[in-house]
C-alpha cells in the first residue's frame, strides 16, 4: 500500500497541518517507507484473534456522576495566546 | 570535601541523614555542575535554581529535626514531558512555547511529597518521538560519552536523552523519564545508566504530556540499580485521576535489590538473535546469562514467535494514538499561535510551524491509518497482533519462566547527525527492536549496563518481567551490575 501526492495533501488537511507544495514529495517518500515497513503485518493470520483493548486485565473504573473539580476558569485560560473574560478567543467561525 | 555530585542517590541519602552535608550544599554542587556542563551537553532545557534552593532549604529544616521523606533533599532532573506547576513544560516542542502549567503531574508530586528537590527540566525528543534526542526543538543532547580516540559527538539515545545524559554526567542524582517504545531503556543503555519502565498502570500518567496513551509509562533513570529502585517506589502508586492506574500496593523496591536470583528461571528468546547482530552484543548477552547462572539461576531457551511484528504494529498503534492526543495543540488553549485568514488556516499554520518534522510525520501516519476505510486494515489488525505478542510472553511465564534476558539495543550509541539514519526513518525506528515488545505487552523492563564495546562505549542488557513483578527485575539487574563490576562513568571532557 502506498500513498500518492493527492493523498499526502488530504492527510495534511485531515491532520490540520499545512503541507506546502514543495514538501509533498518528501512526505510522500517518508510515509511510503513507513507504510512499506508496516506491510509485513500482512504475513500474519489474525483470524479469530481479539484486538487488544486493555493491556492489563482490568475493567475501567467508574466514578459517581458528580461535580468533583472546577471553578477556576482563570487558570484554564492562563496559558492561552488570546483570551477575554475567561473565554478563549479565536477567529470568527460563524458568518 | 568529596565531590557531592559523584555520590549515588543512596549514599547521598545516608550523608544527608548523618548530617555530613546539607541538602543546600548538595543542591548547590549540582547547580554548579549544571552551569559548567550544560553549554556543552544541552541536557537541561530549563534550570530552576531558585526553586531548587528553596526546596533544599525546606528539606534541611526537616533533616535537622531528624525528619523527612525517603528522598528528602535529593536533587532530581525532570523530563520536560512532566507538568511542573509554574515551570517550563513544553515536551521540547515549539508548539508549547511559554507553557507553564497550573498543576503538577502525579509522578512529580509524589517525588516532592517524599522530599526530592527539582533542579530543572530535561531535554528530550519532541513529544518523546525519537531515539537519539535529535528531534528536540532545543537542539540535540550531546552524550557525555565519546568513543576512545575520537572527539565526535555521540547521541545519548532518546527520547529520554536529557535524563540519561544528566544522570550519567552527574548533573542530577537521578531523573524522571518516560518510555513508549524504549525511551527509558535505550538511552540508559547508551549512557551506562540504569533505566526501568514499570508495568503499564504502575505510575500515573496524569499530568504527563501524552504521546501514545496505551503504551506510555513513566520510570526513573539512575546511576545504580538501588537508586532506580528508590526512585521507582516514590514515583509509583494508584491515582484516581488516571483511569488506567492500577490499585495495587507499591512494594519497597529497594528491599528487593539484594534478593539474588537463586532458583529463578531466566528465559532466552531465540527470536532476539537477529541477523547481523554485532558480535560484541552477542557476547554481552552470553556473559549476562553466565553471571545469572553463577548466582543460581537456570537459563532456558524460549520462543516469542511474534517478536518481529512488534515494531511494525507499534508504528500503527503509537502514531494513531499520537494523532489523537496531539489534536489538542491548535493555537487556542496554550502555546504557539500563527494567525491565518480563518480558523482552519490558523490551525494548519500553527501546527505546521509548531511541530517538528518527525512529529508531523507520525501525526500524518496516524491520521492515515485511522482514516475512513483503513481503520480495520491497520489499527484493528495491529491491536490483534498486540494480543498475540502479549500471549507469547504469557505462555513463557506460564511455563515457569521468571524473567527474560535480552540485549537492550542492537548497537552502542551512534553519532549525532548520522546520515544513513537521517535518510531512512525506519532505520532509526529499529533502535527500539528489543524494547518495543515490552510496551506492546504492558510488561516491566529494565536496562542495566553490562559491558563496553571495542570503542569503550557502554552496552546494556534488558530484563523483562511478569506484570507487576518489578522486584525480580531489580534483583536480577543487581546481579548483573555486581558481576560486571565495571566503572560506567564517562571521562569528563565538557
Amino acid at each position: 500500500m502506498s500513498v500518492d501526492a493527492a493523498t499526502v495533501k488530504r492527510i495534511g488537511r485531515l491532520a490540520r497541518i499545512r503541507i506546502e507544495e514543495n514538501e509533498v514529495e518528501s512526505y510522500q517518500s517518508e510515509l511510503n517507507a513507513i507504510l512499506g515497513f508496516i506491510e509485513q503485518l500482512g504475513e500474519i493470520n489474525v483470524d479469530g484473534i481479539e484486538p487488544m483493548t486493555s493491556v492489563t486485565p482490568m475493567t475501567l473504573r467508574r466514578r459517581d456522576d458528580v461535580i468533583s473539580d472546577g471553578g477556576y476558569a482563570e487558570k484554564i485560560v492562563a496559558n492561552a495566546p488570546l483570551t477575554e473574560d475567561n473565554f478563549f478567543m479565536v477567529p470568527k467561525v460563524i458568518e | 570535601m568529596t565531590d557531592l555530585t559523584k555520590l549515588s542517590l543512596a549514599d547521598a541519602r545516608k550523608g544527608l541523614k548523618a548530617k555530613s552535608f546539607t541538602a543546600t550544599e548538595l543542591t548547590g554542587a549540582y547547580l554548579t555542575a549544571i552551569d559548567a556542563a550544560n553549554p556543552s551537553l544541552n541536557a537541561y532545557v530549563a534550570v530552576t535554581p531558585d526553586k531548587a534552593l528553596e526546596m533544599a532549604k525546606a528539606s534541611d529544616e526537616k533533616l535537622m529535626q531528624g525528619q523527612g521523606g525517603t528522598l528528602e533533599g535529593i536533587p532530581l532532573g525532570i523530563k520536560d514531558l512532566f507538568a511542573t506547576k509554574g515551570v517550563h513544560t513544553q515536551a521540547a516542542s515549539h508548539i508549547l512555547d511559554g507553557f507553564k502549567p497550573e498543576y503538577e503531574s502525579t509522578v512529580t508530586a509524589n517525588l516532592w511529597r517524599d522530599g526530592a528537590v527539582m533542579l530543572g527540566k530535561l531535554n528530550m525528543d519532541e513529544f518523546a518521538m525519537g531515539s537519539s534526542n535529535e528531534t528536540s526543538y532545543y537542539g540535540p543532547v550531546v552524550s557525555p560519552f565519546r568513543a576512545e580516540g575520537s572527539n565526535a559527538k555521540l547521541v545519548p539515545g532518546g527520547s529520554s536523552g536529557g535524563s540519561a545524559a544528566a544522570v550519567s554526567a552527574w548533573l542530577c542524582a537521578a531523573a524522571t523519564a518516560t518510555d513508549t517504545g524504549g525511551s527509558i531503556r535505550q538511552p540508559a543503555a547508551f549512557t551506562g545508566t540504569v533505566g526501568i519502565k514499570p508495568t503499564y498502570g504502575r505510575c500515573s500518567r496524569w499530568g504527563t504530556v501524552a504521546f501514545a496513551s496505551s503504551l506510555d509509562q513513566a520510570g526513573p533513570i539512575a546511576r545504580t540499580v538501588e537508586d532506580a529502585a528508590m526512585m521507582m517506589t516514590s514515583m509509583s502508586g494508584f491515582d484516581v485521576k488516571d483511569s488506567t492506574s492500577v490499585d495495587l500496593a507499591v512494594p519497597d523496591f529497594a528491599a528487593a535489590v539484594e534478593r539474588g536470583v537463586k532458583g529463578l528461571v531466566i528465559g532466552v528468546p531465540r527470536e532476539y538473535r537477529m541477523d547481523g547482530m554485532p558480535v560484541e552484543i552477542e557476547k554481552l548477552w552470553s556473559q549476562g546469562l553466565e553471571w545469572l547462572k553463577a548466582e543460581g539461576a537456570t537459563v532456558r531457551d524460549i520462543s516469542l514467535p511474534h517478536t518481529k511484528y512488534a515494531l511494525p504494529a507499534y508504528y500503527i498503534v503509537a502514531p494513531a494514538e499520537a494523532s489523537s492526543n496531539l489534536a489538542r495543540y491548535d493555537g487556542v488553549k496554550y502555546g504557539l499561535r500563527v494567525s491565518g485568514k480563518d480558523i482552519t488556516d490558523m490551525y494548519e499554520l500553527t501546527r505546521a510551524a509548531g511541530f517538528g518534522r518527525e512529529v508531523k510525520r507520525r501525526i500524518m501516519i496516524g491520521t492515515y491509518v485511522l482514516s475512513a476505510g483503513y481503520f480495520d486494515a491497520f489499527y484493528v489488525k495491529a491491536q490483534k497482533v498486540r494480543t498475540l505478542i502479549k500471549k507469547d510472553f504469557e505462555d513463557a511465564f506460564n511455563d515457569g519462566v521468571d524473567a527474560i534476558l535480552t540485549p537492550a539495543t542492537p548497537s552502542a550509541a551512534f553519532g549525532i547527525g548520522d546520515e544513513a539514519l537521517a535518510a531512512d526513518p525506519v532505520a532509526m525506528y529499529l533502535n527500539d527492536v528489543f524494547t518495543v515488545t515490552v510496551n506492546m505487552a504492558g510488561l516491566p523492563g529494565i536496562a542495566v549496563p553490562a559491558g563496553k564495546d571495542a570503542a569503550g562505549l557502554p552496552l546494556g542488557l534488558q530484563l523483562i518481567g511478569k506484570p507487576f513483578d518489578e522486584e525480580t527485575l531489580f534483583a536480577a539487574a543487581r546481579v548483573i551490575e555486581k558481576s560486571a563490576a565495571m566503572d560506567f562513568s564517562p571521562k569528563p571532557w565538557w
